[in-house]
């Protein structure tokens, strides 16, 4: 009988990642109303000193594969050492982030173990000891509640929506051989080009201020820029603003973009087009500047403000540095 | 080169979605019904292929009988052939039983490179290229922003948080399309003409030799949460009046600066 709730931790350059914590503090959750285990998988190399950073988040037992092949993350490697550790200990439930990598490898993993995953969700519970996940589909037009019969029952978590809650637990961690067939790893990385503005993603930062059309031009993002290092915030933009080179497409806040869930989204000439809109909704709180009263952005927006943004954003950005100070 | 590039029929992104009184879906009524737009980078990425390296293009779908019309479209945009799988069993079908189909076709027909969309627009599900790869036991490179064919491989860009990552994969594979890719083209007159003659095997999952079992399930479709109308900010009526009190509730009040 398949049990116990597990995580796909995720690590950069030997670090966790945020996610890493959200889907343990969830994991601990459900594992909690199933009196289970939660377990964490951890691949990487030189990675073995931060895995019991996950007993903090409510992790019983981490299984660590350190291993040179598995630095930088690659799908056939991970897919591999995951798969092989998950099938040997018949998980009921297997979370991973809905980040790049996470959505890339849980695909494979399905593929793997023949089961049913639910992306990108922004709640899961338990219902009659199973898994009942919550998702945005039809770009967040409605949500469905997803079971799936058979094991493990997957899913991704959008990143930011899960608060990381301190729960101590033994983390005790448990190395294993990933068992890696050099024949079958296919894809190679050759280059890993950093965005070096240190600038946090899109997807993972706390604050998104973004410009649209209303922007007016590639300068006028400067007063954005201004009212991000103010608040610690990333840039976004709309696509209009995209489309118009003024911003680079990994800018883009949307459907065909990123899809964000910050504490606060800062939407400045953005009228809040459904695509757009596909990609911010689930922020937890939503301010819209825009001269436009009737602007549909409004109809999302915790806080409006009607006028111009040329006007109102830099003196915005003033009363934030006087708050902060 | 052998190129397959499976493709989605969608509701169009300015659709109304309406869930049906009893949350067992939504309604279809009045949906205009589109080719998946990262379907569309990958049918044109697929194109570009085989106009510089010479080769085929074949079209997989699965989908009900209207799906045919976005088969055609891919064929007017200059793909040689298709295949439609349909079959009842398969409307709401879960990643892991549409890659299933994807995958009995497809390993019918030689293939060098298989493209998918990196996300169908109605499921959003992102995952069944990957699946789709991992049952035809090839690897796979997703979220593509840029290709380079390379002989026996093809070298693309991923960008991924912070990075881009340049990965070089061999063939056969399979891709997955993000924006960005290129500019999908738009069929032609002599194009839609040349698309009704072109062959389209249609095949139901008894002559695939699959199954239509599905892993994961919608239970219930509900409306999205209602937002509490939101606040608009009136102040003394000056941008600086607007400005200080936009400050004052989101950190009293929201308290999220
Ligand atoms: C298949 C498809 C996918 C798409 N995907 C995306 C996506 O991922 N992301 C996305 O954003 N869009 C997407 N779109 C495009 C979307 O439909 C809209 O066209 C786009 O979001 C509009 O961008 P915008 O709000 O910046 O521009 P507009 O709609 O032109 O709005 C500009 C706003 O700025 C305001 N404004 C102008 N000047 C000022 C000023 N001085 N002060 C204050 N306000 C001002 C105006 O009142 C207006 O409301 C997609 C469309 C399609 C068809
Ligand atoms: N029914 C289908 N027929 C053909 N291709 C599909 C189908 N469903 C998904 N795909 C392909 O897989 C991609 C990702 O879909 P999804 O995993 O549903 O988000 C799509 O962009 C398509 O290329």
């Amino acid at each position: 009988m398949a049990k116990g709730v597990w995580i796909v931790a995720e690590q950069r350059d030997g670090a966790l990642r945020k996610i890493s914590f959200e889907l343990a503090s969830t994991a601990r959750k459900l594992a909690d109303q199933l009196g289970e285990e939660v377990c964490a998988v951890l691949c990487g190399s030189g990675i073995e000193g931060i895995a019991g950073q996950l007993g903090k988040y409510g992790v019983d037992k981490v299984f660590v594969a350190d291993n040179p092949a598995l630095e930088p993350y690659t799908t056939d490697a991970h897919a591999m050492a995951v798969a092989k550790v998950v099938k040997e200990n018949d998980p009921a439930i297997l979370l991973l982030g809905a980040s790049t990598q996470g959505k890339d490898l849980s695909g494979r993993l399905v593929g793997k173990f023949a089961t049913g995953l639910a992306t990108d969700c922004t709640d899961v519970k338990i219902a009659d000891g199973k898994l009942l996940a919550i998702r945005p589909m039809y770009a967040g037009k409605c949500f469905g509640e997803i079971a799936i019969s058979s094991f493990p029952q997957m899913a991704t978590l959008r990143p930011n929506v899960f608060a990381a809650v301190e729960n101590p637990k033994a983390g005790a961690v448990v190395k294993f051989d990933p068992a890696l067939d050099a024949g079958q790893l296919k894809t190679k990385v050759l280059e890993i080009q950093k965005d070096t503005s240190g600038k946090v993603d899109l997807t993972e930062a706390n604050i998104v201020v973004s410009g649209g059309r209303g922007m007016k031009g590639p300068e006028g993002y400067a007063i954005l820029e201004e009212l991000a290092a103010v608040l610690g915030a990333t840039v976004g933009a709309s696509r209009a603003a995209v489309d118009a080179g003024w911003r680079p497409q990994t800018d883009q806040v949307g459907q065909t973009g990123k899809i964000v869930s910050p504490n606060l989204y800062i939407a400045c000439g953005i009228s809040g087009a459904i695509q757009h809109l596909a990609g911010m909704s689930s922020s937890k709180f939503i301010v819209a500047i825009n001269k436009d009263a009737e602007a549909p952005i409004f109809t999302k927006a915790d806080y409006g403000v009607v006028d111009d943004l040329f006007k109102v954003v830099p003196e915005f950005a003033k009363e934030c540095k006087k708050l902060l100070a | 080169m052998n190129i397959v590039a499976c493709v989605k029929q969608v509701p169009d992104t300015e659709a109304q979605i309406k869930v049906k009184p009893d949350g067992s879906g939504i309604e279809e009524g009045g949906i205009k019904w589109v080719m998946n737009p990262y379907d569309e980078f990958g049918v044109e990425e697929a194109l570009r292929l085989k106009e510089k390296n010479g080769g085929e293009v074949t079209i997989v779908c699965v989908g009900p009988a209207r799906a045919m019309e976005t088969i055609r479209t891919a064929l007017a945009m200059g793909a040689d052939k298709g295949i439609h799988i349909s079959d009842p069993a398969f409307d709401g079908a879960d990643a892991y039983t549409t890659a299933s189909a994807l995958a009995a076709a497809i390993k019918g027909i030689p293939h060098d490179i298989v493209f998918c969309g990196q996300r169908a627009i109605d499921d959003d599900s992102a995952q069944v290229g990957a699946v789709l790869a991992e049952l035809l036991e090839i690897p796979q490179v997703t979220v593509v922003t840029k290709l380079e064919f390379a002989g026996n491989s093809v070298k693309v860009i991923r960008p991924i948080e912070g990075a881009q990552l340049l990965i070089e994969c061999p063939f056969p594979c399979v891709v997955t399309a993000q924006k960005g890719l290129n500019e999908p083209r738009y069929a032609s007159l002599p194009g839609i003409m040349k698309a009704k003659k072109k062959p389209v095997d249609v095949k139901d999952a008894g002559a695939l030799g699959v199954s239509t079992d599905r892993k994961a399930r919608v239970v219930r479709f509900v409306p999205p949460p209602a937002r509490a109308a939101g606040k608009i900010i009136c102040a003394d009526d000056t941008p600086e009046g607007k400005a200080a009190e936009l400050a004052k509730l989101l950190r009293e009040e929201a308290k999220v600066i």
